[in-house]
């Protein structure tokens, strides 16, 4: 019988623990990497030195932290600013009731730890915007399983604005491959990003449709549906009477949820709407998407298996994305996600904003927020004029967006934009500005 | 009892808006039999004890080993030496208190030998890492026993599973892109009646804005019949016309311009769609004639006598149509307009149902059983989902193994394609072959790889031979199975562990549909297939 390779710690080997990972590293094969070489120290590379970062410690996280283990990482962080609900023990198998309200890492960390030795989990307790780019630069791999796109879009440009170019050329020590997972129901995809060199998650930001909400008329004084009596309650009647004070809707908060159930049925009952539901309305208040254990499980294991590919150069990894879906059979599609040649993100070439100098800064803001290959939250548009920084819109600081909202009805000839000026934006979706060149047409 | 339904509900939330309260009770009621809690059946086992699997039971002669606990989350290192049911039993049960875990210390053949009607009891059987013999016998008991059995089994970078079911029936299939069912090329006589009491060059302006797009279509499709020799729309030309007639439809403002009426343009992007001919097809036909819908017993399933009655709706009140779905889709109009609109349909999708039910109580009759049997609830569940009715009937294993009736066609023709995965199905026969020989697999152990390449190469070709299956296996494949060497690395597991217990939930729930009958997926490319053997 093969015996590991030794590991000083005595609980945390016995014999034959890691077999059935070793024969993928020791053995040379048909269809491995051209890169790999089968050796013993492959094994310690993965135990003792790569560093992996899981990103987020819900439903595809536990299962990726329990993956990344049973391969062999053991130096792995974990990132989740959220605390455990009792909607989460379906599927987030590391946390059990008595761990409602603790934060996710933690509990996750110290689960992992306990039940595999040697395993040593770094949690977090934080947002991914409250670690800059030394902390990042630090690991190997990150992965994610987030559950949020303007999440994805920022660690996306995080690992961007980490490449370092000589001459133009880029240099591939400062790519940290990023795999990135998404599910919902009985969905789910996974992909694998070299930023830089692959389709990163901008370049094909048409894949994420954005969330399309009901018209405020139909809300307001036409609604047909259930749903549509429901956002009456959250978006019309709840500021207008706050029921419970001047605090907004909290949708973890079952009161609030009630109270909104409430008012839909009253207003469904107006109506002659049949459907509302207590499950309809948190639905709809909290945007809740379904979820269930086995998608979960499938697409972590995907991105888990990218992981020790790329880790270990045992195979050439996914190129670059997989859709997963098993509502009939079960359904996988695998294909290469193109780079988009002006990507806002990975491009590096400023982006074109193409105007008449009589248009509003109004009609700039909508387009940076509309467009599909764009879609931002809340963008910042500053520029230089007569060498100075000047803020042309700032929705974020209450005193600045009041300051500069007049501006937003000006003309861009008006506020003094010529030609060929450049824009820098900032804006959730990003770490860093984007840069746009505004081109005046006719 | 109250609060624990609650924070069940709570607990359970994300899954329940998908497969419902109802779904879920099945689930409940369910028992689970794994065999061999190897990586890939306690994943399989975890996916099915998170959502609330009634009860489970490990069946498993095997005693835990360094290399089980290496790769297994659910076996610790001081379960060594353990019965490997117990051990992965405890921590799968510790999961989620609402489920029930058992373990029998026993191996499947023993079981099979002494008391094969064990497994008679369990609502599914999954199989994993069963040997080739084992499985045969086992496969043979849980189909004539009608037990749906799900064979699993993580090889290398390969992931395999089978079902096997006679007959599944599903009938919340939950289909992605379903048609809608609007009836506008053959209205009953309460929607015609409905459409007749809009007039829409009498309306006003806000009227006229907020007419559901269906009433427009439905009334300009009137007038196009009435033109055209009762003949709808039929190519493109045909339909481009049509839309520009109802484009012209649109209210003038003062200067002459087409006003901007949303409604109007959803029913000119909606022309197609409404234009669908309501019919039944092939696949609904081949239900309605087959043998069990036609030849009603006391024995008859519930879903089969639904059906008759259901084929008896269309040859009478139906018209050669299916009862209405009743459902409509959310269109721009006023609150009133829509709710009547959709009252219409609701109320002839009753109607229709209520007819349905007439004919199951006849059916019930004729063979001697209570109008009770059946529920007014399941039929016009059954009403609701008419056009999506789905049989799922798997071949057994016996006839997928028999020389007789091995499916080369699907075998041969798969294999013309370079990338096939059916090259790995043929590789996992070869290395069960290999145990069958040598009671071990190919490469366990590093010495044995090199000289375990030609063994398994005279395998490869005995089981082509005994088969006649004329295809081509590239050595590559056959040194890569020698390199795996039975390893199950646990990311495969995983993954295989999601697809199985969704197919498990679904065969338990009857909710959406169950692959048939071989899936395989292929870590190295992370592509997949299904292929029917």
């Amino acid at each position: 019988m093969a015996v590991d390779g030794g590991h000083r710690d005595s609980g945390c080997n016995w014999e034959g623990r890691w077999n059935h990972v070793k024969k993928f590293l020791e053995r040379p094969g048909p269809f491995t990497h051209p890169d790999f070489e089968p050796s013993t120290e492959s094994l310690q590379f993965l135990l003792e030195t790569c560093k992996i970062l899981v990103i987020g410690a819900g439903g595809l996280g536990c299962e990726l932290l329990k993956n990344l283990a049973l391969s062999g990482f053991r130096l792995i962080h974990v990132v989740d600013m959220d605390i455990i609900d009792v909607s989460n023990l379906n599927r987030q198998f590391l946390f059990r009731p008595k761990d409602v309200g603790r934060p996710k890492a933690e509990v996750a960390a110290d689960f992992i730890n306990s039940r595999i030795p040697g395993c040593k989990v770094v949690p977090h307790f934080k947002k991914i915007q409250d670690f800059d780019d030394s902390f990042y630069r630090e690991f190997h791999i990150i992965v994610c399983g987030l559950d949020s796109i303007i999440a994805r879009r920022w660690m996306n440009g995080m690992l961007i604005s980490l490449l370092s170019y000589d001459d133009g050329v880029l240099d591939p020590s400062s790519i940290i491959p990023l795999i990135d997972g998404g599910t919902e129901g009985f969905k789910g995809n996974a992909r694998v990003i070299l930023p830089g060199m692959t389709a990163c998650i901008d370049c094909t930001l048409e894949l994420y449709p954005p969330q399309i909400n009901f018209p405020m008329c139909t809300i307001a004084s036409m609604p047909r549906l259930p749903e549509h009596c429901i956002e009456y309650a959250r978006i019309l009647q709840w500021p207008k009477e706050n029921p419970f004070g001047e605090i907004s809707l909290d949708g973890d908060n079952p009161e609030h949820i009630q109270w909104v159930f409430e008012r839909a049925q009253e207003r469904s009952a107006e109506f002659s709407i049949t459907g509302v539901t207590y499950r309809l309305t948190q639905g709809v208040v909290k945007r809740i998407i379904p979820a269930v254990a086995s998608t979960n499980a499938v697409i972590a294991a995907s991105c888990a298996t990218e992981v020790f590919k790329i880790a270990t150069s045992a195979y050439i990894p996914l190129n670059n994305y997989m859709v997963f879906n098993d509502v009939d059979g079960l359904y996988t599609y695998t294909f290469e996600a193109e780079r988009k040649e002006n990507c806002s993100a990975c491009s590096q070439v400023p982006q074109d904003l193409q105007f008449p100098p009589s248009a509003k800064l109004q009609e700039v803001l909508e387009y940076l927020t509309e467009n599909a290959s764009l879609q931002m939250k809340s963008p910042a548009i500053t520029t230089t004029l007569e060498g100075k920084n000047k803020t042309l819109y700032l929705q974020s600081v209450k005193s600045i967006e009041e300051r500069t909202r007049p501006n937003l009805c000006k003309t861009l000839k008006e506020l003094g934009l010529s030609d060929g000026q450049e824009l820098a934006v900032a804006d959730v979706t990003t770490p860093q500005t984007v840069l746009f060149k505004l081109n005046f047409t006719n | 009892m109250a609060a624990t339904q609650a924070s069940k509900e709570q607990k359970y939330d994300r899954q329940l808006r998908l497969w419902g309260d109802h779904g879920q009770e099945s689930l409940e009621n369910a028992h689970v039999c794994l065999i061999n809690a190897t990586a890939t059946g306690t994943e399989i086992l975890k996916n099915l004890v998170l959502p609330g699997i009634g009860a489970f039971t490990i069946v498993d002669g095997h005693t835990v080993s360094g290399e089980d606990v290496g790769n297994n989350f659910f076996l610790s290192n001081n379960s060594i030496g353990k019965n490997r049911a117990q051990a992965a039993t405890e921590l799968l049960q510790e999961l989620n208190s609402d489920v029930s875990g058992n373990f029998v210390e026993e191996s499947p053949d023993k079981l099979l030998d002494n008391d094969p009607e064990f497994f008679h009891r369990f609502t599914i059987v999954i199989g994993v890492h069963l040997p080739e013999s084992t499985c045969l016998r086992l496969g043979s008991v849980l189909w004539s026993a009608s037990v749906p059995f799900l064979v699993c089994r993580t090889y290398g970078l390969i992931g395999y599973m089978r079902l096997a079911v006679q007959e599944h029936t599903v009938i919340e299939s939950h289909p992605d892109n379903a048609l809608e069912d609007l009836r506008l090329d053959q209205p009953f006589s309460e929607l015609k009646k409905h459409i007749q009491s809009y007039d829409l060059d009498k309306m006003d302006k806000k009227d006229h804005s907020h007419t559901p797009w269906v009433i427009i279509v439905a009334k300009y499709l009137e007038k196009w019949l009435s033109e055209h020799n009762c003949q709808p729309p039929k190519n493109y030309k045909e339909k481009e016309a049509f839309r520009q007639i109802i484009r012209e439809g649109l209210l003038k403002n003062e200067n002459g311009f087409p006003e901007d009426e949303e409604n109007f343009e959803e029913a000119i992007k909606n022309v197609n769609t409404a234009l669908n001919p309501t019919k039944i097809h092939s696949a609904l036909e081949d239900l309605f004639n087959s043998e069990q819908c036609n030849n009603i017993t006391s024995q008859t399933p519930t879903f089969w006598v639904m059906l008759r009655a259901v084929k008896e709706f269309v040859h009478s009140e139906g018209n050669g149509s299916l009862p209405v779905r009743g459902t409509i889709p959310d269109m721009i109009a006023d609150s009133q307009k829509f709710i009547n609109l959709q009252n219409v349909y609701r109320e002839k999708a009753l109607q229709d149902a209520a007819a349905v039910s007439k004919h199951v109580e006849r059916l019930l009759q004729s063979v001697a059983k209570p109008p009770e049997s059946i529920c007014e609830k399941d039929i016009k569940l059954l009403c609701k989902n008419a056009s999506f009715l789905r049989v799922v009937r798997c071949r057994s294993l016996a006839e997928e193994y028999s020389v007789e009736s091995v499916n080369k066609d699907e075998i041969t023709s798969s294999m013309d394609s370079p990338d096939s995965e059916m090259v790995f199905y043929l590789m996992l026969r070869a290395v069960d072959r290999f145990y069958q020989q040598h009671s071990r697999y190919p490469g366990v152990y590093n010495y044995q790889v090199e000289d375990d390449i030609s063994k398994l190469k005279l395998c490869v070709n005995s089981l082509l031979q005994e088969y006649s299956l004329n295809v081509n296996i590239k050595d590559d494949y056959i040194h890569e199975f020698c390199r795996y060497g039975a390893a199950e690395p646990h990311t495969v597991a995983a993954f295989l562990g999601g697809c199985a217990a969704q197919e498990a939930i679904k065969i338990v729930s009857h909710q959406f549909v169950p692959f048939s009958n071989t899936f395989i997926y292929n870590a190295m490319s992370q592509t997949s297939a299904t292929l029917n053997l």
